[in-house]
């Protein structure tokens, strides 16, 4: 009797030391998670109103360059006749390339060539058309849309908004 | 209480409240090796020596290095390289003794597979030698970071990202393991703390573990002779030097260990002074900039043989993409050599050559393992696609032949080559092109890794339990 | 004894395989082969005219060279301050006194006369860009006379000197203090300080929109790039780095040796003292190494 008294007490302290460490692990998986100030840098507002068509603009999101190109020169988006148009996004009066300019290969950023309406990816020479759609070399697939929203003609970056999930079929 | 006297020396006062010379005698004067051993014997020590050469350098590196992204490039490579006295040797010897301690590892795990050094007994020697490879894997990748330059950076982007691939979580694990969106400040601040405190900590708890598991079944030793160490002992104490199987760790050993180590503190140094750049990437010194990628991203060599496992799968099968096929692949070839002593399942204790089958699997297996590490750093366009393919699929086959072939199934043997065959085949006509995602391929692929995970458990041991 | 050599060569060749594999092999893999640099400027035609520097003196003032150039050897100021310079000019015109002591007779004549050509740059410049340095529509003689002139004025460059003439204008070295618009000076307030690190991002900020990029620091190049590479690269940038805006400036073989000294000086300033030591650390461990195998030896000699 009084042993089995002792044992649910030895129980009692061990859960309840238990209880104290997890809390603590909590804690310190909380110390490793980014700070909100991190969090809150991870949306991009880009005002596009100034742009010209075919003029290429990179800003940065969360580290990653974006490209962005007004009226894409359609002409040199053969690849999957379907494909570029779903890739637009309309801003405005104006349609809009938004992706992520990282090499869908091994995270190069391929450079715009305006003369040749191509992206060229130095690194194992992967090239997309001026729809960011992959036409050669080892790339797999186009190059990723990131997450955004329409706001008047701005654009914000990280959010999901309905033209975004339209656009890569989540709707 | 124990029983004090009046102390005639020093070491006496000491003796009686430290019981030094027992202690001595535990650890060193009269703990047996046996005397059959070569030169890779003493790659143990050598390994201590470098894991001590990179405490000692790292302690003086850290008095001048900053950690933020800001200075953490100058303060290395003008600061230590260039301003304080003997900085740059400091830098130098860390640096190449980071990959050269890779290489002495490879060197002593392969000592262990080819003399069989990791069963009957010796089980928990294998593991914690295992464990200490994955931590010093951690401890080379974080401190690669530190100073800060294009390949730090996009080596800590691309294998950070790897864990990506991990189901449901893996976009946000991404995010937490760098505190941030992408490789930054928080990152470099966190795998610091890791480089030198929390790793070098668990790292010396391991080495003293490892010890420790080398005590009840002792060091192997040429021939897997069973030796009778109690016995032995008592001979050589006795005085038959010559005639006990037995020497005790110090002096003996540690003579032979000690010329070992200075012949190949002669190589180190040379590598330190006149031939550091396999070991410092040129490319690392040009400061990171997360809006460049360099032309070619590749981790340090002792890494190439597991990237290149990732790389090799360069086509989807069925339903997972060709970097999911290479996760897996990944995933399993950084743990499987945990898992040796159970795929083995022959228990004779003997060197390779003496075992049969065993002698070409050890062999293909130091092939595989150079060909990965080659192929790893060529750029995978071209037939270099499907040479890297070959040599992934290959090391996992051989794991998935080791139960059939050391259990002594010839049967099931076959059906893992002949799988093995058809996958060469069919990642070929993938390569050409000649055959599109195909289902017969998704079947095949299923069967090997049936293969794979079950042969280890139905394939019983040869000669009884185990 | 001979099974362990035996083992010890199984394991050097397995090494040396891993090795050759991983770094020569890779490596010529990864980079392309080249030529190297002669610095000999075969596309450009040789002026065969004997130039008077008087005369060339002369012909500079009448052709305007001044009007951008400085020529602080024979008193002639800049006519702009390099900010300023490089807001209308992209890049601060160079100051013309030692430039033949760094650049080739031949290529600096073709570069006066037809720059962009000279430079390798047609693809950045052209009718729609024009270059800031117009073509020369003078003589063939007044051109040699010219280079005869810049030949008689020009010093002999120190490897600093030599940097700060070639490179200096549109790379930092900042190992070194050195900055596109100067050296870094003392500063004695924060004033000082403020108004030179605006002046440096103003030039900076011109000479990106010029070039289309921002030319690296090159502190650590000796180490990133190593000496053939910059060598090579100088000689003819377009050869080793097709579409790069980094002109082709024609130096001679010797500034680019005095150059590459100086950049080993700031980004390896050590390597002279880790040569030397090096040599007594390996004597030390063969000696060492020696004794280590006499005692073994004798003590092995009981149990063996
Ligand atoms: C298993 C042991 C260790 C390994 C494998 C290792 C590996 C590395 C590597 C690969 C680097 C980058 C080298 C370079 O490019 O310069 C590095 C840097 C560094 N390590 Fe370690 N290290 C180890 C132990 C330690 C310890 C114990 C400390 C400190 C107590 C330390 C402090 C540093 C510091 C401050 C740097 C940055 C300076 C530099 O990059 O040269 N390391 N380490
Ligand atoms: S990363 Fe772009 S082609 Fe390989």
């Amino acid at each position: 009797m009084a042993k089995d008294r002792r044992d649910f007490l030895g129980m009692v302290f061990g859960g309840f030391a238990g209880l104290g460490g997890l809390a603590a692990l909590y804690a310190m998986k909380r110390t490793w998670d980014p700070l909100p100030s991190v969090m809150a840098a991870g949306f991009t507002t880009v005002d596009l109103s100034p742009m010209k068509p075919g003029e290429l603009r990179t800003v940065t999101w969360r580290g990653k360059p974006i490209f962005i190109l007004k009226k894409p020169p359609m002409d040199n988006c053969k690849t999957i006749p379907d494909e570029p148009k779903k890739r637009l996004v309309k801003v405005g009066d104006s349609d809009y390339l938004v992706m992520i300019g990282l090499c869908t290969h091994l995270g190069c950023i391929p450079t715009w060539e305006p003369d040749k309406k191509i992206f060229h990816c130095a690194c194992h020479g992967g090239e997309y058309d001026a729809c960011g759609v992959n036409t050669f070399g080892p790339p797999p697939r186009p190059m990723d849309i990131p997450p955004f929203k329409i706001e008047g003609t701005k654009l914000v970056l990280g959010e999901e908004g309905p033209e975004y999930k339209k656009l890569v079929g989540k709707a | 209480m124990a029983h004090f006297t009046k102390a005639n020396s020093v070491y006496d006062w000491l003796d009686q409240r430290l019981a030094l010379t027992k202690l001595w005698k535990v650890l060193a004067a009269e703990y047996w090796i046996p005397k059959n051993i070569n030169f890779l014997w003493a790659m143990g020590v050598v390994l201590m020596t470098m894991f001590t050469i990179l405490v000692i350098s790292g302690i003086f590196l850290l008095m001048y290095y900053k950690p933020d992204t800001k200075l953490a490039f100058d303060s290395v490579n003008y600061t230590i390289m260039q301003e304080v006295w003997f900085g740059w040797l400091w830098r130098h010897m860390h640096a190449v003794a980071a990959s050269v301690v890779f290489l002495v590892i490879y060197i002593h795990m392969f000592t262990g597979i080819y003399y069989a050094s990791y069963k009957r007994g010796r089980e928990m020697i294998w593991i914690s030698g295992m464990l200490l490879f994955v931590t010093f894997s951690a401890e080379a990748f974080s401190g690669y970071m530190l100073p800060w330059g294009q390949m730090s950076y996009w080596a800590a982007q691309v294998i950070t990202n790897l864990f990506g691939g991990i189901p449901f979580i893996g976009d946000e694990l991404v995010i937490w393991i760098r505190g941030n969106f992408y490789v930054s400040d928080p990152t470099l601040t966190r795998f610091f703390m890791l480089h030198v405190f929390l790793l070098p900590i668990i790292i010396m708890m391991l080495i003293g573990f490892h010890f420790y598991t080398l005590r009840i079944p002792h060091v192997n030793n040429q021939d897997g002779e069973d030796i009778d160490f109690d016995a032995e002992a008592e001979k050589y104490k006795a005085g038959l030097k010559k005639e006990s199987k037995v020497i005790p760790f110090w002096p003996v050993f540690l003579s032979k260990d000690f010329f070992v180590l200075s012949v190949f503190m002669i190589f180190y140094f040379y590598l330190v002074f006149y031939h550091y750049d396999f070991a410092m990437d040129p490319i690392n010194f040009d400061p990171a900039d997360p809006m460049k990628t360099p032309p070619h991203i590749y981790p340090e060599w002792y890494f190439l043989w597991s990237y290149e496992v990732l790389r090799g799968f360069f086509f989807d099968v069925g339903p997972l993409s060709a970097m999911d096929m290479g996760l897996i692949a990944f995933g399993i070839a950084n743990i499987i050599f945990f898992f040796l002593p159970w795929f083995d399942k022959d228990p004779t204790v003997a060197p390779a050559d003496r075992r049969g089958g065993f002698f070409f699997w050890f062999w293909l297996m130091v092939i595989d393992m150079i060909v990965l590490t080659i192929w790893g750093k060529l750029p995978p366009t071209g037939i270099n696609a499907y040479i890297g393919y070959l040599a992934a699929v290959g090391f996992l086959a051989l794991w998935a032949a080791l139960p059939a072939l050391t259990g002594g199934r010839k049967g099931l043997l076959w059906l893992v080559i002949l799988v093995t065959a058809l996958l060469y085949i069919f990642g070929y006509m993938e390569y050409t092109k000649a055959l599109g995602n195909g289902f017969v391929i998704t079947v095949t692929f299923l069967i090997f890794y049936l293969l794979f995970f079950l042969s280890p458990v139905m394939v019983k041991a040869k000669g009884g339990a185990q | 004894m001979n099974k362990e050599l035996k083992i010890l060569a199984i394991i050097v060749i397995l090494v040396g395989i891993t090795y050759w594999g991983i770094e020569p092999y890779a490596h010529s893999k990864m980079h392309p082969h080249h030529e190297p640099a002669t610095f000999k400027y075969e596309d450009l035609k040789a002026l065969n005219l004997k130039g008077d520097p008087q005369r060339g003196a002369q012909a500079i003032q009448n052709n305007g060279c001044t009007g951008c150039h400085s020529i602080k050897a024979a008193g002639i100021p800049a006519p702009m301050d390099p900010v300023s310079a490089s807001a209308s000019y992209g890049v601060n015109p160079p100051d013309l006194s030692n430039i033949a002591a760094v650049v080739d007779k031949k290529f600096l004549a073709n570069f006066i006369k037809h720059p962009v050509k000279a430079a390798k740059l047609e693809h950045k410049f052209g009718s729609s860009k024009p270059y800031p340095m117009p073509d020369f529509f003078g003589s063939d003689q007044d051109l040699a006379d010219i280079v005869a002139y810049l030949e008689s004025i020009a010093k002999p460059q120190d490897p600093r000197g030599a940097f700060k003439v070639a490179c200096g204008r549109c790379h930092d070295l900042r190992y070194d203090g050195w900055t596109v618009i100067g050296q870094k000076p003392k500063f004695k307030n924060e004033i000082e300080k403020a108004e030179f690190e605006l002046k440096k991002a103003k030039y900076e900020a011109n000479l990106k929109n010029y070039l289309g990029t921002t030319p690296p620091d090159l502190s650590m190049y000796i180490r990133s790039r190593g000496p053939e590479y910059i060598r090579d690269f100088v000689e003819d940038p377009q050869k080793l780095l097709h579409g790069t805006a980094m002109p082709r400036v024609g130096l001679t073989e010797a500034a680019t040796e005095e150059v590459i000294k100086h950049l080993e000086h700031v980004g390896d300033r050590k390597k002279e003292k880790r040569d030397h030591l090096g040599i007594w650390v390996l004597a030390y461990f063969v000696i060492l190494s020696v004794l280590a195998y006499l005692w073994k030896e004798k003590i092995w000699r009981e149990v063996h």
